[in-house]
Order: C-alpha cells, then structure tokens, then sequence
C-alpha cells in the first residue's frame, strides 16, 4: 500500500492531508511567438503528485535542493497557489470546496505562514503595531482599541519583543528580531498550524538557534503543529519528527526523522546527508557525488534522479518509481523495492 | 467597494494623531532626505522660488496691486504704459500694461492662478487614473494588464497637443458657443490629465509588479486580506516615491501645455487669462514695441516650469537610493 | 624573502566609512597572517567586517569605505597604498579572488575562452594558442565535463556550480599565491557546495596557492580550514587552528556559537544559543564589543578593550584570559 492509495478515513486524526498535490507552471513562450516559430506549450512541473499528512503536534518537514518544489508545496497549502491537481484537507475539510474569502477565512485564520526573507515579509511603511493587528482586524477577532493593544503587547512578549517596539518600524529591528515579527503577526490570529518556508535561511547561526528555539517553545505551549520547508539537513534534523526529501517535484523518501537520518534510504537522501558539513571530524576529505539538480522543464525519464545516481539500472530509465512502505516510512526507489541497495555505512 | 472592504480599510490608532505627526517630523528632519535638501542650494533656491509663485498664486487677490477681472477699474488711458523702469508715469504699474490698460503684474499674479489651477487639477486627474490602472494592471496581471496596457501603448502614441486639441474640438462642437468659455478649464484639465495618466501607469505597474512579489504582499494575502485593500493599503504606500517624482515632473509639464494651448488660442479665454493666454495676447503687440506684454508673462511661466522641474529633479535622485 | 616569512600580513588594518553623522569604524584594528599554501578561514556573522577585510587585501574596497590605518604586506611589501594601476597588476596574477555571485565575476558579452585567455596573456607572455591550451587545461581542473566543448561558450550557458568553476579556473589561471574567496559557496545548493570546496581544497592543495576563506558556514570551515579567525563587530574575537576553535573555543562567542549549530546525530531539545544580536557599526559598546550579550561579562570588559593573546590552544581576545 502506498502513501497515495492510503484511504482517508472518516476518523482521520491529521490535522493536515495533502493527497496527489500537483502544481503545473506554464512557462510557454507568448502565444505570438509560439505561433509564429511554432513552439509548442511547456508545462513546468513544480509539484508533481505529492502526498503526505501531519499529526497535531508535529513537525513535518520538506527538504530538497532549490527548484524541488518544497515551497511550492507550502504556497500550494496556504492558498498562494491553485494547486492544478490533487487534494489538501485540513482536519478533513477539503480546501478546494470553499469558494471565496468569507468560507475560507475560518480556515485561513487557523493557518498562518512565516516567510524567509526577514526583510521583505514586513511592509516597511507599516509600524510593527500595525503589522501585527493585521491579521486580528481582518478576522474581527478582538472590537476596540485597547483590546487590540493588550493582545499586541501579549504577542510581542510572547516572541520576545517588548509592548514598545510596537511603536517602530521594521527597518529599525535586526533580522532576527525582524523574524519574530513575521512569527507574531503569525500567532495574532490563534492558529493550530504553522507553515514555515525557510524560517532561518536568512540569518546568522547564533540568531537561527533563537529563532528555533523560539519556535520548539511555541510549539509546545500552543499545541502547534508545523509544516517546516528547509534545505538545511541539520536545521530539518533539529526541528522535524517526520521529513519528506523531495526531488524534482516528487517525494523521493517520507520517513521518521529518527529512520531517516540514521538509515537514509534513497540515494539521493543518502548523497544530502553526505553534504553535511560534520563539525566533529575536521577536514574530512568527502567524496561527493557529482553531477547537479537537472532542468524540470525537461525531467529525465523513469526515475528522475537516476542520472546522478550510482544505483540506476534500465528499469530506472525507464519506469518512474512509486512510494513503497519501508521502516518509519515510505521510499520511491527500485533499488530498494529489488533489493538492490547496500547498507549504509553509518548504520 | 463592499462593507468587508471598507472595515478592512479602518485604522485604529495607538498614538495620538498629534504625537505622530511629531514622531514622523522628527524623522523626517533626521532622515537622508531632509540633509539631501539642505546641502542642494540649486534645490532650496528653487524651492524658495516655488514657494514663493505658489503663495502668491493662492493669496492672488491679497498680494496683487489690482484685481485685472474687475472691468470698472480698468482705464483704458492706462493702456500701452510702460514698465517704470522704461518710462515712470507714476501710476505705479510696475511691469506696464496691456491693451485694455490692464496691470501687467496683477495679471500675471492671476494668470499663474489659473495656470497652476489647470497644472494641479489635471496632473491629479492623471495620478487618479494612472495610479488605479497601475495597480490593477501590475496587480492582476494576466489579461488585464495586456489590455490597460496596450490601451496606454495607444495613448502614447498621440501627442498631448494633439490629443487636447481634438477634445477641445470636439467639446466646441459639441456644446453652444456661448458656453465655450466656462468650461474650457474643465476641457483644459481633462484633456491634459488624459494624456498624462500613461506614465503614471506605466511606473506604478513596474513597481507594484516588483511589491505585489515581496512576501509581505504574501502574508497579506495568506491572512485572507481583500486584493484591493492590498493594493491600497500595502502597495501604494510603497510605489508612491516615484510617482511624486513623476508627478511633480508632470505639474511642469501640465503648466506648458496649458500655456501652449492656450497661446494656440485653445485653451483659456481672454476674460480668463492664463500665462499662457497672456503670452498670446502679448505676441500681437511684440512688433509694435510693447514687448513687455508678451514677455513678462512668458518670464513668469519661464521660472515657473523651471523651479519646479529643478525639484522634480532633486526629487528624483533624493528617492533613489541607489544614488544617494 | 626570510624562511619563515608569512604571505600576508595584515597589521592593525582599521576600515571607516565616514558618512555625514561621523565615521563609522567597520574594521577595528585587526592583524592576522597566512602563511604560504595556508588555508585561513575567516567566519563570522553579517556585519562582522570580514568581507570587507577580505576586499581590503585585494584592493576593492568600495567608496566610501577606506582604509583608516594599518598596513597590509604581501611577501613582505606593503601593498595597501600602492597606486590603482601597480594594485591591479597584482590583483589577479599574485592575489585571485572569487565572490559568492559567480555572475559578478564573469563578463556576460563575453565567451569563456576570451575572459580566460585575456586573463593569462595580461599576465603571462603566452602566446595566443598556448594560452588557449592553457584555459583549456584549467577548465578540465575544475572539473568542467566536455571542456573543449564548452570553452566557447558564454556565461549563461553554465548553472550555477559550472559558473563558480568557471571562476574558479579564472582565479587559478595565472597562479597567484594567494586567493581571496569571499562567500564562494553561499549561492549553490548544498550538493554542489561539497563538491566546490572539494574542488577548492584539492586545487590549493595542488598548486600551493594559499586561502583566505570568507564565510558564514562554519561547517565549510570546519572541512577546509587549517586556520580560522572569528570575527565579531569589526574585530578578531578568536584565531587558531581550526579544530581547536571548533571543540575547544576559548572566547565565548566562538563557544556559544559552535553550541548554536544543530548537529545531526545529537539529538537537543534545546540549541545553546547567544541572546541578542550583534551590535550596529554606530552603536558597539566600549570595552569588549561582546560584553552585551557575554554570559560571563565582568567590569573589566565593560571598560577596556581586550587585545588578542594566547590561551590553549588558540588566541583569544577575552578578558578571561
């Protein structure tokens, strides 16, 4: 049974179903000149066939190398995107069933995102106040001034700021105070689920560790449940109790944190856990795979990793592997489905 | 505009309107703007000197030495007199008079009344339409944006002139002679703002395209935010620097081609003169020697368009960060 | 030149900016060497002065940024006063540099083979077809499949990895001794970061060439250095060899920092981390920049200003020590 054939049961206990999720950009050329040189339509398949689902509480996180389609995905879920096919349920309500902004926003208000950039997320005309209140006067959530401000005061306190800095403007905070700004205005509206797509990519390390740290003890006071979307394996490592790796649009290996990290699976999750710099054996000399993340404009055929991969045979060539059941989790391998794969050196 | 809208719109202040204005004051004499100014002395001339037209556009029946409308205090014994410095009759017309024995300085003070009035009138008219197209086309994108677009590739390809001097056709045949004259201003300020809103668009589309990408149009959006408060509240604060560039460029702009229309004889009539007007009236006399007539007012539209294009300028690469 | 003379020596070199409000010390009396063939990271946050030591050293400090004091010796020559046109010779035939956006450093209008020939006949007395062979044997260095191929090619035509080779057999191609990489891995996806620094390390390792490696990562650190030097607010808070800073940093900056980075395989609850951010240009505190956010700040640090001296294994500017 795979991820994708698993039924949806009344009774889910997911607070987050994602089912078949595709996601197609057209990046044609303009009709004029396709019809003039006679170019025909190009599809880019960002999102291609994606299934997944997080338990309240948890973490879940995506990772992959840019151009996979991890934040595809997360625009995908809080509607920045039309998914072009496949489900998302949220507590098993399909999303694609409510029309319009007064049947989404019961949803929207429970759904909230933290964006990368610290710089770019907060309007720069806006005091910090104002940004905040943002998302509290667009649900109606609290009447009045002074009820607003308590519960702005409430929310900076809660990500480490003081009622003050209400009164200031973005560019006058560094980016890591930036960042609990963007996870303020996230909590103003009380949501359960958090999408968070590369939280830490733009700040230093000292400041990253407060932001997670920040975002662990979140978690656990509200009962937060988080879709983590990084390309950092050790950051993904820290956060996630389950991770998805993607490839080229395709989940290439969904498993525990745990199994993951200590028995990788896929080659490709095996080739970007060797990428991680080891701080405990200094100057490791590492043999890294070679070869890069190909165009998914044109993908290869069958398995789409196995151009870089020491494992592919002419069934990968030919024939695109599906997610099969393996410990902790689910892996889209031939090797692995044919026993193929050697054991890892670590385990 | 739906009530969500309009409740979205509404804005709870936490400091008192008078304790901001004072905060962003205070910012603003501490800011890079405030010190570009000061240390520009071709802009803080021109700016005296804008300041100086605009106030005595405003306060025109205070400061003007005659009102030039009121026919029972014109003489026409006065008419032809010569600047004092030319030839001192001791009537005390500074800059002469015109062929109705009119004061030159008065009517030049009210001529830049009406000019102004046309410049800000239309140029606004312009920002209104350019902006909200801008927004939308840069916004929506897609189809919409092909269309307004391709709509202003048109627009652009007719000159103003040309563009004001159809509509002013059009309006004269329209409407019966007797009526021209009360609304050539109106004819005047939808004529030339119509044939100004294309760079407005065109800028405010370029810069909203680049906002509407920034992640916190994005977080506005995940909240669930109506897409027009968005480009309102969100958007336009950010695109509006390089459209007060545009628009003070664009006042300069709107003064000349009022005046052009109007020396063409198109634009205000005589019982209202503006600079432009003025000129016209003046350039019959050039030849018989009472050049003041044409060429005062023509020195006044002159430092006008000159001042204003010069902070324009300054204005321009204070907003630019790239070059400050 | 003396036996055990270093490359570069850096003494006491203090960047300003002076703008309109005062003068803004970006880099506060720092010195540091590297010795022939040495590969010296230098890593610290945003901010910190690094890039800007780094463009120092290879004479690309943009205006209004200065060099307000020190000097700066390559082999023993003073090299940070020298006028525009003698620093430019320099620039590329003794000192490479390659910077985080490979695009920067290739001109766009021109193929490949032009940028990399013009570079080695500017600097060396090859003949047109030598050096052409000579490109071509730098690229095939790098690692660029098919290179006699791809030798007329123009810079858009590579990804991402291929364009930083590409910059990287630029900066290799007349051998200069010492290369300034700033940031050179940032851009890539980490797959392609393993194998540039791969590629960086064996080609030094190779050649001889010395390093002054500018970066955040640690973890690129960690796997190329020899040396590294901490920079904090403009100033060198620790230096020593790499593993020594690594699992047994003195200054506790560098200790709270190397706690910071979450590790695969030590499961924490919690990532030690440094409250606080690093201070502005115009707001760092008298005494030891760090003493606002130190855990173990005491009077003396809010006073004065430690100096750099040894402490284990490394040098440490901490009044601790």
């Amino acid at each position: 049974m795979t991820i994708a054939a698993a039924p949806t049961t009344p009774h889910d206990s997911a607070k987050l179903r994602v089912h078949g999720l595709k996601r197609y950009f057209d990046v044609s050329a303009p009709w004029l000149n396709r019809v003039l040189e006679g170019r025909k339509r190009q599809l880019l398949k960002a999102v291609d066939d994606i299934s997944f689902a997080i338990e309240p509480g948890k973490t879940l996180s995506l990772v992959g190398e840019s151009g996979c389609g991890k934040s595809t995905v997360a625009r995908c879920i809080v509607g920045l995107y039309r998914p072009s096919g496949g489900s998302i349920d949220f507590e098993g309500v399909d999303l694609a069933t409510l029309r319009g902004r007064a049947a989404q926003a019961p949803i929207r208000r429970r759904m909230q995102m933290i964006f990368q950039d610290p710089f770019a997320s907060l309007n720069p005309r806006w005091r910090v106040f104002d940004i905040i209140a943002e998302p509290i006067r667009a649900f109606r959530l609290l009447r009045g001034a002074g009820a607003i401000q308590r519960r702005v005061d409430e929310l900076l306190g809660q990500v480490g700021l003081a009622a003050r800095d209400g009164e200031k403007y973005p560019h006058e905070f560094s980016g890591g105070q930036r960042q609990r700004i963007s996870i303020a205005r996230a909590l103003a509206s009380n949501p359960d689920f958090l999408v968070c797509d590369e939280p830490t990519s733009a700040l230093d390390v000292s400041v990253q560790a407060q932001i997670l740290n920040l975002m662990k003890e979140l978690q656990r006071e509200l009962g937060l449940t988080y879709l983590f979307i990084s390309h950092d394996l050790s950051v993904v490592y820290h956060m996630s109790d389950t991770v998805g790796v993607m490839y080229l649009g395709r989940l290439a290996e969904i498993r525990s944190a745990a199994d993951l990290f200590s028995e990788p699976q896929h080659p490709y999750t095996r080739l970007l856990l060797e990428t991680i710099p080891d701080l405990d054996v200094i100057g490791r000399h590492r043999e890294p795979l070679a070869g890069e993340v190909p165009s998914p404009i044109n993908p290869p055929s069958g398995c789409t990793f196995h151009p870089r991969c020491p494992l592919a045979n002419e069934r990968c060539r030919a024939e695109r592997p599906e997610l099969q059941p393996t410990a902790g989790g689910f892996v889209a391998c031939h090797a692995v489905a044919e026993g193929r794969l050697p054991p890892h050196p670590a385990s | 505009m739906t009530k969500a809208v309009s409740d979205d719109l509404e804005i709870e202040p936490r400091l008192t309107p008078a304790r901001r204005l004072v905060d962003g004051l205070r910012r603003f004499f501490d800011g890079d703007i405030w010190h570009s100014f000061k240390s520009s002395r071709i802009t803080v001339v021109a700016t005296v000197i804008t300041l100086v037209i605009f106030l005595a556009a405003l306060f025109a029946p205070l400061v003007s030495p005659s009102n030039p409308y009121d026919l029972a205090t014109l003489n026409l014994l006065d008419a032809f007199t010569a600047p004092v410095w030319v030839d001192d009759t001791g009537a005390g017309f500074l800059l002469g008079t015109d062929d109705q024995g009119r004061d030159m300085l008065s009517a030049i003070i009210f001529g830049t009344r009406v000019s102004l009035l046309v410049g800000f009138a239309s140029i606004f008219f312009a920002m209104v339409i350019g902006i909200s197209l801008g927004l939308l086309s840069g916004y929506v994108g897609g189809l919409t944006d092909a269309v307004i677009m391709r709509i202003a590739d048109i627009q652009l390809s007719f000159p103003a002139i040309l563009i004001a001097l159809l509509i002013d056709g059009v309006v004269r045949g329209v409407l019966p002679s007797d009526r021209h004259n009360d609304v050539a201003v109106w004819v005047l300020i939808f004529a030339i703002g119509i044939s100004n809103w294309v760079q407005f668009a065109r800028t405010v589309r370029g810069s909203c395209m680049v906002e509407r990408n920034k992640e916190y149009v994005q977080a506005a959006r995940v909240i669930g935010i109506h897409p027009i408060v968005i480009m309102l509240r969100h958007v336009l604060p950010n695109v509006m620097g390089p459209v007060l560039v545009i628009a003070t460029i664009g006042l300069a702009v709107a003064v000349l081609t009022e005046a052009t229309l109007s020396f063409l004889g198109v634009g205000m009539p005589p019982t209202r003169p503006s600079l432009g007007t003025l000129v016209n009236t003046g350039q019959n006399f050039l030849a018989s020697g009472e050049w003041w007539i044409a060429v005062f007012p023509g020195l006044a539209l002159a430092t006008l368009v000159l001042a204003v294009n010069l902070l324009g300028d300054w204005l321009r690469d204070a907003l630019n960060p790239k070059l400050r | 030149m003396a036996a055990n003379q270093p490359l570069l020596q850096v003494n006491n070199l203090r960047i300003e900016f002076p703008n309109r409000r005062g003068t803004l010390v970006a880099v506060d009396d720092i010195s540091l060497h590297i010795d022939p063939g040495e590969v010296l990271g230098v890593v610290g946050e945003s901010g910190a002065g690094k890039s800007l030591t780094g463009a120092a050293i290879i004479g690309l400090l943009e205006p209004p940024g200065r060099i307000a004091g020190g000097e700066i010796l390559l082999d023993g020559r003073r090299i940070d006063n020298l006028p525009y046109e003698q620093m430019r010779r320099i620039r590329g035939k003794e000192i490479g540099a390659i910077f985080q956006d490979p695009l920067t450093s290739l001109n766009p209008l021109y193929k490949i083979s032009r940028q990399l020939v013009e570079t080695i006949q500017t600097h060396t007395d090859m003949s047109a077809t030598q050096a052409r062979n000579h490109a071509l044997d730098l690229l095939d260095s790098v690692g660029i499949p098919a290179a006699s191929e791809r030798l007329d090619a123009y810079p858009h035509e590579f990804s991402g990895g291929m364009r930083q080779r590409v910059v990287i057999a630029l900066a290799l191609a007349v051998n200069p001794r010492l290369i300034i990489a700033d940031e050179p891995t940032t851009a890539l996806d980490v797959s392609i970061q393993a194998q540039i620094i791969g590629l960086l390390r064996r080609l030094c390792r190779d050649h001889g060439t010395a390093v002054m490696l500018v970066t955040h990562d640690m973890g690129v650190i960690a796997e190329t250095a020899d040396r590294v030097a901490v920079m904090y607010a403009g100033r060198i808070a620790e230096v020593g060899p790499v593993e020594a800073v690594v699992k047994d940093a003195r200054h506790p900056y560098t200790h709270g920092l190397m706690g910071s980075i979450p590790a695969v395989g030590h499961h924490v609850e919690r990532l030690t981390q440094i409250d606080g951010a690093m201070p502005r240009l115009t707001e760092i505190p008298p005494g030891c920049a760090f003493n606002p956010r130190c855990p173990k700040v005491f009077d003396k640090c809010l006073a004065e200003r430690p100096d750099l001296r040894p402490a284990g294994r490394t040098d440490v500017s901490c009044w601790l020590y």
